[in-house]
């Protein structure tokens, strides 16, 4: 069996979520097997999954497990593995997955890879591929052992709807005591979650002043696109720590990001060169972000920028 | 307090990437090492601060060879008390996480940090199996950590925003920014650094969970299409029909 562990926001399973049943039930059916998805805490929809490839859902609707305390859901997600025989446990390379992936490895004794963009099964051998060095290599290896675990990327694959809904099994087992005690959720309201956005409009020092950072919010209105920035403007208190892409800031890799003012040094590229389309906007010509973009204006973006979102507000009209 | 700090060596920011013997080893010929930042900036000006604040020890340990000592020194002289290296080249991290864990097992360390990730292979695994080892909780990409009244009050960084929880020690926790500011080491740091206690352990015999790796470089990427300003209902049209992104 593969199983997926899911992961929900505002009452909705996640896009990385949808994602990693839909690659769940690819490999599934290449090793002549079925996709589980495991559902803690309470849930609206969980059949719904079954669109998604699921053969099954299993929910355990408990409210210790509304945080994820990671002793507490490596004890679950193990119990749930071996009473399925799992042979591959998916969790999405999230705050989620990265609470548990380490423990679980070890709870299972076999292969293990973090941040897969893709799980191929040749010959009933499992191997994936995951980018290192920053994004300046990838790496391949095969996953060997009785059970394996994996964290997938978000955006690893689109997710299909190839399926109908699927039966839902109500799983009632003891639940070992909490280790954490979760004081307090803090979200930022509005925008989509950086790590979660397909369009990323991020800005640096070439804005000058943060008074002038009206022209980026417009033009990621009009593109729906969350908002990013770069480690000098967030160093300067321009814009909160939490927008900061980088080496040492988010590592994302949206669909397209658009990097206006943004010179492009090795530590900011190592944070969004796995983007899969990259626009720069920058005056000066020998700025090193055009070598890792697809599109580039080199001119002054204090121009540049309205006419974009003109451009964009009358293609939508 | 006993703290115990995970530290790393990793390339240089800007070194070279390359591999060699057919694709399956990283080519360090001509690259320059450094510590990976999220162990030496914020998990190890974090413990440095905690021990300032409440007295007690900070030990770093590094599963290494004797070209890793250099790194070690580096973190004795920015302020730990004294260092183990487990004595192997690291294979995986499950080999590295055993080694650590083999070590800290019966030594009552109250506070276990390693960075977030290394910035090589970014693999963001060994606390977690530390912690699975010892059994002790985890908490990743810890942003501010804070002792309150006994309690531990740690802050970790979630999608869109951060989850604030309390946790009984001993734990583990992965260090991400925020935790504390770069700390550069001084003369008397330097000059103490040398005569401090540097341990060489033996490692225990692990078997590594992830053999026969292969690495390539990505493709590259094709010249960048280039656009003047007054074209910009063009590039809305490019990105819409040709990179299919809007």
């Amino acid at each position: 069996m593969v199983i997926v562990l899911t992961e929900q926001q505002n009452g909705r399973f996640k896009n990385a979520t949808l994602t990693a049943v839909t690659v769940g039930t690819q490999v599934a059916r290449a090793l002549g097997t079925q996709c589980i998805a495991l559902v803690p805490g309470k849930a609206n929809d969980p059949a719904s999954l079954g669109e998604y490839g699921a053969a099954k859902v299993i929910h355990m609707d408990a409210q210790s497990l509304e945080n994820v305390d990671s002793k507490v859901y490596t004890a679950v997600i193990s119990d749930v593995a071996k009473r399925e025989k799992a042979g591959l446990v998916i969790v999405s390379h999230t705050s989620t997955g990265r609470q548990l992936l380490g423990r679980l490895a070890v709870r299972f004794r076999g292969g293990f890879a973090s941040g897969v963009s893709k799980v191929l099964v040749e010959g009933g051998k499992m191997s994936i591929t995951r980018s290192a060095f920053s994004g300046k290599a990838i790496e391949n290896y095969v996953l060997s052992g009785e059970t394996v675990v994996i964290s997938l990327l978000p955006n690893a694959s689109p997710a299909l709807k190839t399926g109908t809904p699927c039966p839902v099994e109500k799983l009632d087992i003891p639940i070992p005591a909490a280790s954490v005690k979760v004081r307090e959720v803090k979200r930022t309201e509005g925008r989509v979650p950086l790590p979660e956005a397909n369009i990323v409009v991020s800005a640096g020092r070439g804005l000058k002043d943060p008074s002038n950072w009206g022209i980026i919010e417009s033009l990621a209105g009009a593109l729906g696109a969350s908002i990013a920035c770069s480690r000098p403007v967030a160093d300067s208190g321009w814009r909160p720590h939490h927008e900061h892409v980088g080496q040492t800031g988010l590592a994302i890799r949206p669909n397209l990001y658009i990097a206006i003012g943004i010179s492009g040094a090795i530590q900011h590229l190592a944070g969004v060169n796995n983007s899969k389309v990259i626009v720069v906007i920058n005056k000066d010509p020998e700025a090193p972000f055009f070598k890792a973009a697809d599109y580039g204006v080199c001119a002054d973006l204090f121009e540049v920028v309205p006419k974009l979102t003109e451009a964009l507000r009358k293609a939508h009209a | 307090m006993k703290l115990l700090v995970c530290i790393s060596k990793t390339p240089e920011t800007t070194a070279k990437v390359a591999f060699k013997d057919n694709g399956t080893m990283y080519d360090t010929a001509g690259v320059t090492f450094m510590l990976n930042p999220y162990d030496e900036w914020y998990a190890l000006v974090r413990a440095l601060e905690l021990k300032e604040k409440s007295g007690g020890t900070v030990t770093v340990i590094n599963v290494g060879t004797t070209e890793d000592d250099v790194m070690i020194r580096k973190a004795l002289a920015i302020g730990a008390d004294d260092a183990v290296r487990v004595d192997a080249a690291p294979r995986d991290a499950y080999f590295t996480a055993s080694q650590i864990a083999a070590f800290a097992r019966d030594k009552n360390f109250d506070l276990i940090f390693t960075g977030k990730e290394t910035i090589d292979y970014n693999g963001s695994m060994v606390g977690g199996m530390i912690a699975e080892m010892l059994d002790l909780p985890f908490i990743s990409y810890v942003s501010h950590l804070e002792m309150e009244n006994g309690i531990t009050v740690v802050t970790r960084d979630i999608e869109g925003g951060v989850e604030i929880s309390e946790v009984n020690l001993p734990m583990v926790c992965s260090a991400a920014k925020g935790l504390a500011e770069q700390r550069i080491p001084n003369m008397r740091g330097i000059m103490t650094s040398k005569t401090k206690p540097l341990s060489i352990i033996k490692r225990v015999e692990v078997s590594p969970m992830i053999q026969d790796v292969r690495y390539t470089l990505p493709p590259q990427k094709s010249a960048v299409h280039m656009l003047q300003p007054d074209q910009m209902d063009e590039l809305v049209r490019l990105l819409r029909e040709e990179a299919k992104v809007i």
